[in-house]
């Protein structure tokens, strides 16, 4: 095992690990930063991100109206002075970004261009055509290649946190080119290797989502916060899972089932009108619609394909040029994945796992309990998202937090004591622990992919948009067992080389711990509130204190704690979407109303 | 279920000194792309083939390999436009291979840093005074070479690179020219310095095979040539109006 040494190590190279990166570079150009990641940065899932990041530019638009509308759109699950911080701040970010380079859509007077976006009141989410996730990777990748103390360890997998004494001081990593094992010690660690939406079966993640950041953090002691909320995005194409984006709606789409019927009508959105409605119909929130989606499913009036049952997102009417300016990739991908042009048809969707509310338990400063490891993106919970995040929130959220976590860990690292050489211990346990495990194991029985499809398809059943006990503690018994039968695993490869291989094991392996993660707090959250639903307790329990759930690792089951949520000054009270906010029922001027109203900057 | 021959080239350097062809009997649909058929091999048949992929959408730029031939990305090309088979997959061309269809893509990652691809400006507006005005023109004029996902079809398609290793290539050079077009950006007699280093582009033809392969219309022959131009226009203008700054 060789040793690297540096000030802060960054695990994930995405948007959060690249902004964070960043900001410890301009916070003390001292400090030394390595970036690890399994993929070159710009292979990162951010790459995916199509409609936009929000953030108030508009002189109409006010930040209660951003915080507002992101709390009751995260179904009152959202600590508001995160959420507080969190609009305050994402003008500048995204101003910081236009700096450097990304390509934001323009007005004709040469100010950046803002589209509407489901469950925001008004006009307020930035895009770059509608790869705005590709952009923005690409422009903070590049602009990291001119800070000299930034040092990139790409295809590297870290398999291990090591933590001594409550300190976080580094982490153990594979080459994956030569297979050699490395520790990377580190005053400060900073995880942003993103979410685990390929726990399901039917998702909009890449296959490198795989939940890394959320295990390594987890079996290293820290809680994993909010996890039953997982977003089903509601118009994924079939069989692929590829996202349409939101903003296909934003700009006029209309979704029909498969009578043509605008059925979101019949879900408490709002009424029909040929032009979108802000916070109405189309312009619902995620978790509404994909519910929505199931209701007509339970109906009959979802249309069968050989992939399932779909409804259709209609963008005709918008018109070729439109589409070919606003939502360009929406075609592109049409036209090569479904083989249909949405210019003259319409286009099948159905909902689809696409985010991770929940994560690693953060600080506003990204901060985790374990001294010196902080977390960003949507590897972390803030939390910002509640129980469902509004659309174009989480590329905003990954420049705030990244930038934040990246702060706060290079003040870290200034004061903290050099990592001791006694983890060096735990290094050399974790290389013998994947030679023997991995490695060396042969005669298994147990196919890989076999395992991760039986993983897949409980959390889908169990855990899907609707749940209840028998069926989540069904998910749990089966996860236990794919657990041990994961010991069991056929290893072919013994090669130093590109072992893809032993990379498939490690990430099932995370699979398995973050499907716990899900099931157990999904299973002990016995109320329905937002992407969360239980039939078997259908009603948001407004009761008590609404609370965060936190998943603890043991040697069994995990244990389930919960923490209040931050409440403000915005009371717990009904979401209502689709209804023209009057004056004295705008919740943001008027029932429930913050100090100063207006814009506060 | 229909079923196509697909030989893939092994290479595991700790075991063998040459490359060679594995054949698999594949199974496929209709709307299957070439990765699905190689993720059918690798999950149900051989775990110990290696190869890069991430967002099967056509954006990351993990997935580009030679089929039949040709560099493509095999998530965005069906198995069905390649009938009737056997299916060649071989490791992009141009590039060391590390194993299997993994190669190594270290010279463009630092040939990309030398061209600077980032906002240079002589001086930063404070962030208060909000965005750098671009118009939708100004915008459109870089914007074909902000689309570049780095994903080396255009190096394995590249006679010169072949040739010349030296050669900074299309995909760094369009970067470059991003940046050059980008009106908020001041860098382009910095990057031009870096460019006009070495003379491989000079040997760049109108061939385009680059702008050929490219699956997002990025069109890095155009930029090139765009380049040359310029270049030229610059080397005039020193050479008869010495006194001005280029």
């Amino acid at each position: 095992m060789r040793t690297v040494n540096h000030d802060v190590l960054l695990i994930g190279g995405g948007g959060a690990g690249l902004r964070a990166a960043i900001a410890v570079a301009e916070a003390n150009p001292e400090l030394s930063v390595a970036v690890a990641s399994k993929v070159y940065p710009m292979r990162s899932h951010t790459v995916s991100a199509e409609g936009g990041a929000a953030a108030v530019i508009r002189p109409e638009d006010s930040l209660d109206a951003h915080a507002y509308d992101t709390i009751s759109g995260g179904d009152w699950l959202c600590d508001q002075d995160a959420v507080e911080l969190f609009v305050r701040e994402a003008t500048e970010e995204m101003l910081r970004l236009e700096h450097w380079g990304c390509p934001w859509s323009r007005k004709p007077d040469g100010t950046v261009a803002t589209r509407p976006f489901g469950g925001m009141k008004t006009e307020r989410t930035w895009f770059a055509a509608d790869k705005t996730g590709f952009h923005m990777l690409h422009a903070l990748f590049q602009t990291t290649l001119k800070y000299p103390p930034i040092s990139r360890y790409d295809e590297w997998f870290v398999t291990k946190l090591l933590v001594e004494d409550g300190r976080c001081e580094g982490a153990v990593a594979v080459e994956l080119a030569t297979g050699e094992v490395h520790a990377i010690l580190a005053r400060s660690v900073i995880m942003c290797a993103g979410g685990g939406g390929k726990i399901y079966p039917f998702t909009t993640n890449a296959n490198i989502k795989t939940g890394d950041g959320m295990a390594l953090a987890y079996r290293a002691g820290a809680p994993l916060k909010d996890m039953e909320f997982v977003q089903y995005h509601p118009t994924g194409l079939p069989f692929t899972g590829i996202l349409i984006t939101e903003a296909a709606r934003a700009e006029g789409g209309w979704l029909v089932n498969k009578e043509g019927y605008r059925y979101l009508q019949d879900y408490n959105l709002g009424t029909p009108e040929p032009r979108p409605v802000l916070r109405s119909m189309e312009l619902g929130p995620r978790d509404r619609l994909s519910q929505a989606f199931v209701g007509e499913l339970k109906k009959g009036r979802t249309a069968e394909t050989r992939h399932g049952h779909v409804v259709h997102l209609d963008v005709r009417h918008l018109g070729q040029r439109t589409i070919d300016e606003k939502i360009p990739f929406v075609r592109e991908l049409c036209m090569k994945y479904e083989k249909i042009d949405p210019v003259k048809e319409m286009i099948p969707v159905r909902p689809v796992v696409h985010y991770m509310m929940g994560g690693i338990h953060t600080d506003l400063d990204g901060a985790t309990p374990i001294a010196g490891l902080f977390a960003a993106g949507e590897v972390a919970c803030v939390s910002i998202n509640g129980a469902n995040r509004l659309g174009s929130n989480s590329l905003t959220e990954l420049l705030v937090f990244g930038a934040r976590a990246g702060a706060a860990a290079a003040r870290h690292a200034a004061d903290a004591p050099a990592p001791s050489q006694s983890v060096l211990a735990q290094g050399l346990e974790e290389e013998a622990r994947l030679q023997e495990r991995f490695l060396d194991n042969r005669g298994g029985r147990e196919r890989m992919a076999n395992l991760r499809k039986e993983l897949q398809d409980t959390m889908e059943t169990s855990a899907g948009l609707y749940r209840d006990e028998p069926t989540l503690k069904a998910g749990t018994e089966k996860v236990q067992e794919l657990k041990e039968r994961f010991h069991d695993v056929a290893l072919e490869d013994p090669s130093l080389t590109f072992n893809t291989e032993l990379q498939t094991a490690l990430e099932l392996e995370n699979l398995l711990d973050v499907a716990e993660s899900v099931l157990h707090s999904a299973l002990a959250r016995r109320e329905s509130r937002g992407a969360h639903q239980r039939t078997d307790f259908p009603e948001r329990d407004d009761r008590e204190q609404p609370a965060h759930s936190l998943a603890y690792a043991t040697t069994g089951a995990p244990r389930i704690d919960y923490l209040p949520v931050t409440i403000t000054r915005w009371p717990p009270a009904e979401r209502v979407y689709g209804e023209p906010l009057s004056p004295t029922s705008d919740p943001v001027g008027g029932s429930a109303p913050p100090e100063d109203g207006g814009n506060q900057e | 279920m229909k079923s196509v021959a697909v030989e893939v080239l092994r290479y595991r350097p700790e075991t063998e000194a040459e490359p060679s062809f594995d054949v698999f009997d594949v199974p496929y649909e209709d709307n299957w792309m070439i990765l699905d058929a190689i993720n059918h091999i690798k999950d149900q048949v051989d775990g110990t083939l290696s190869y890069r992929w991430a967002c099967r959408m056509g954006v990351c730029g993990s997935c580009g390999m030679m089929v039949n031939g040709k560099p493509v990305l095999t998530c965005a090309t069906y198995v069905e436009d390649v009938l009737p088979g056997p299916v060649r997959v071989e490791p992009l061309r141009g590039f060391p291979v590390v194993r299997d269809l993994v190669t190594d893509i270290q010279d463009f990652m630092v040939k990309l840093q030398r061209v600077k691809p980032w906002i240079i400006r002589e001086e930063e507006k404070p962030l208060a005074e909000g965005e750098y005005l671009q118009t939708p023109e100004e915008l459109e004029d870089y914007k074909q070479y902000s689309m570049c996902i780095n994903c080396m079809l255009c190096y394995a398609a590249c006679p010169i690179y072949e040739l010349d290793p030296e050669f900074i290539g299309p995909a760094a050079i369009a970067l470059a020219q991003r940046y050059n077009l980008d009106s908020r950006d001041q860098g382009r007699e910095e990057r031009m310095d870096v460019l006009s280093q070495h003379d491989g582009m000079w040997g760049c033809t109108f061939v385009g095979d680059c702008s050929v392969v490219c699956p997002k219309k990025v069109d890095p022959a155009g930029a090139i040539q765009r380049y040359k131009l310029d270049a030229t226009v610059d080397w005039f203008q020193s050479v008869l109006m010495p006194w001005r700054k280029r």
